[in-house]
């Protein structure tokens, strides 16, 4: 032991002096915005990408697939805010997602209110739901706490299903009074401005749960996270911030809830299955929980692929396999499924840690033998 | 008075649905701490290994023995299943609760669109015996067969397993686990053998709830045990974790109150005042009814 010879380690070179980088480090700040101003001209582009996309990316397909791809990774950076920074397993996600969904959709259709009014009263229930059913749920901790939440989603879903009182539409679903809306949200020319209002969304959630993150409060949920105890200790109460967490995300789930529903134009019964909320939770660990932009790459890739893969699994490729291989492989939920559990095993980071996890392979790479 | 024994016998079928899937659920999660989603694939997996052995299987048949024979088919097919997935995906995850959450997620996700993708969509008629599709008078209450039979299959089963946790050294070794998993490791005992254990009995009792859920309901479809599931993850928080005989109780609190208040009240009341029994119970006695003891 005291023979073994440690090898000095090489001396670091401040990055400033590495040739090359120094340019692009004063950039990266801005590389979100960078990629918010890319995602808000992309509208204009006609560019056709065959294989990835079905027209040009100012169709109105196109643009419906990836407004529903930018809600979902706001969605998934929501429901980040629990289960990544503060440490909650929740299964009961997708109850505030579709109180977003079919308050907006009955305020509108049923009681006819203007789209604002809807808007403003569903993000105001749904995040007072939240409050109520978490201030009952957060009564319990670990397991038990996600056995609760996903009862409660439960009878959300059998409310839903059962349709009392005749508002929900049950098992067919709710259609959306477009009547009463503003023209600039209805029809297909428009769907450019629905895809804006799903990138507006995804910033303002992103921004939302950076702040919060990045504040005194978001230390303490982070703190809750590592060590429950210790913030006990420390004359913090858990209970609240955890509270404030859970509302906080409910929020944000029923005003995404909001915008899905003028996407899609209807509510359907499946958003309230606990299905939607495992997904999520697909979504945030293939992204990488806890990260700055895991959660909104896995939300987006996840509900490309869910829907992209239904068009690859009926395709010719796909087709002339040997059934025991196209069969499972036209399944969305199974290839999403499959590379779940590999990356729960080989990509505990998520695609967030794809970039230190390459680092020392180019560096092995790079360095001259 | 023949409704409510009519109401009585059925609430005490969907019990004991409940009851086969809630005991390994509750078994494994009480020992291993694993809060097993993949469960109602084990279901899934009884309930066409069972459809597929009556139709392929030689010897195995719709009637008579050849039922009993397809039925033993699902069982050992399901139990199958169960110690593969403990074996390959959940043993290299022990002491990490959450990837191990995340794995049977995954593996749910996964297993019930393969099943579709096997077999479709659709519900398929599931072969019944011709005998399970009467009705039996009952105190003047006239009671399907199916769900007598789901009750007898239930007792029986709850009978064996507490035979076996009383009597047996594995018993003890499982009792002891759920009890002080340490204290067992400590003593020398590989307590790794015993999760295996737990899977294969709770895979064999879902498989079994799987194919005789099929007899009850007639038809099977991949989508059946996800279901059930949700339920019988309400019947192991209200019974207490780990505990067989606080399932056994807390599946015929659920059973009868869903039935009951079903009838009674409007049609989905039933299921939301057993999530109101949920919250009622956690609330007043967050460790169960029976706490986490695997009680003999």
């Amino acid at each position: 032991m005291t023979n073994s010879v440690v090898d000095a380690p090489p001396a670091q070179v401040p990055d400033e002096l590495t040739p090359g980088r120094s340019r692009w480090h004063g950039l990266r700040p801005y590389l979100p915005l960078v990629a918010l101003v890319v995602a808000a001209v992309l509208p204009y582009s006609t560019l056709n990408l065959p294989g990835i996309f079905e027209g040009p990316l100012n169709s109105p397909g196109t643009l419906q697939l990836l407004a529903i791809c930018l809600v979902f990774g706001g969605l998934a950076a929501g429901y980040d805010l629990l289960f990544g920074r503060t440490g909650m397993l929740s299964f009961g996600h997708a109850l505030y997602f579709a109180a977003g969904v079919y308050g907006t959709d009955i305020l509108v259709t049923e009681a006819g209110l203007p789209l604002w009014q809807a808007a403003v009263l569903t993000v105001v229930g749904g995040t007072t739901l939240a409050a109520l059913l978490g201030a009952v749920a957060l009564r319990t901790v670990g397991i038990a706490f996600a056995m609760v939440t996903l009862a409660f989603a439960q009878v959300g879903a059998i409310l839903v299903a059962r349709d009392f009182g005749g508002l929900t539409g049950g098992e067919e679903g709710l259609p959306l009074d477009v009547s009463g809306l503003p023209p600039a949200l209805v029809g297909v020319t428009n769907t450019v401005n629905l895809y804006w209002l799903a990138l507006a969304y995804l910033a303002i959630v992103v921004l939302v749960v950076h702040r919060v993150s990045a504040s005194p409060t978001g230390r303490v949920l982070a703190g809750l996270r590592d060590d429950e105890r210790r913030i006990g200790v420390l004359g913090l109460d858990p209970y609240r911030f955890k509270l404030v967490a859970f509302t906080l995300a409910g929020g944000l789930a029923s005003a995404g809830g909001v915008v899905y529903v003028l996407i899609v134009g209807g509510a359907s019964p499946h958003i309230t299955s606990s299905e939607l909320t495992l997904s999520l939770l697909v979504m945030v660990v293939l992204g990488g929980p806890g990260t700055r932009w895991g959660p909104v790459l896995g939300g987006v890739l996840y509900m490309y692929l869910d829907h992209r893969l239904t068009a690859f699994g009926s395709s010719e490729a796909v087709n002339s396999l040997p059934a025991f291989l196209s069969r499972p492989l036209s399944q969305p939920l199974f290839v999403l499924g499959t590379v779940f559990i590999l990356a729960v095993y080989f990509f505990p980071g998520g695609l967030a840690s794809l970039r230190s996890r390459l680092t020392p392979v180019l560096t092995a790479l790079r360095r001259p033998r | 008075m023949n409704t409510v024994v009519l109401l009585t016998l059925t609430g005490l079928g969907l019990a004991a649905l409940y009851f086969l899937v809630a005991s390994g659920l509750s078994l494994v999660f009480g020992l291993a701490d694993v809060l097993n989603f993949a469960h109602g694939l084990f279901l899934g997996v009884g309930a066409y290994a069972t459809w597929w052995a009556s139709g392929n299987l030689p010897g195995a048949g719709p009637d008579g023995f050849g039922f009993v024979l397809a039925v033993v088919f699902g069982v050992l097919a399901g139990s199958f299943v169960a110690v593969l997935v403990e074996l390959v995906l959940i043993r290299p995850l022990y002491s990490r609760t959450i990837e191990q959450v995340l794995v049977t997620v995954g593996l749910s996700l996964a297993g019930v669109a393969l099943l579709q993708a096997t077999w479709g969509a659709d519900p398929r008629p599931f072969p019944r015996p011709d005998w399970s599709r009467d009705v039996t008078s009952v105190l003047g209450a006239q009671v399907p067969n199916a769900g007598l039979l789901l009750i007898v299959a239930a007792v029986v089963v709850l009978g064996a397993l507490l035979a076996f946790l009383r009597w047996t050294r594995y018993g003890l070794i499982i009792r002891a686990g759920v009890e002080n998993r340490e204290m067992v490791t400590a003593l020398g005992i590989d307590v790794r053998k015993a999760f295996t254990l737990v899977f294969a009995i709770g895979g064999a009792a879902a498989a079994l709830a799987g194919a005789l859920g099929g007899v009850y309901f007639g038809t099977v479809s991949p989508g059946q045990g996800g279901s059930l599931l949700i339920f019988a993850f309400i019947v192991v928080v209200i019974g207490g974790m780990g505990s067989v005989v606080g399932s056994a109780y807390a599946a015929v609190a659920v059973g009868l109150l869903q039935q009951f208040v079903n009838y009674y009240g409007t049609s989905g009341l039933g299921d939301l005042c057993v999530v109101g029994l949920l919250a009622v119970v956690l609330l007043l006695r967050p460790q169960g009814l029976a706490g986490k003891v695997a009680h003999a």
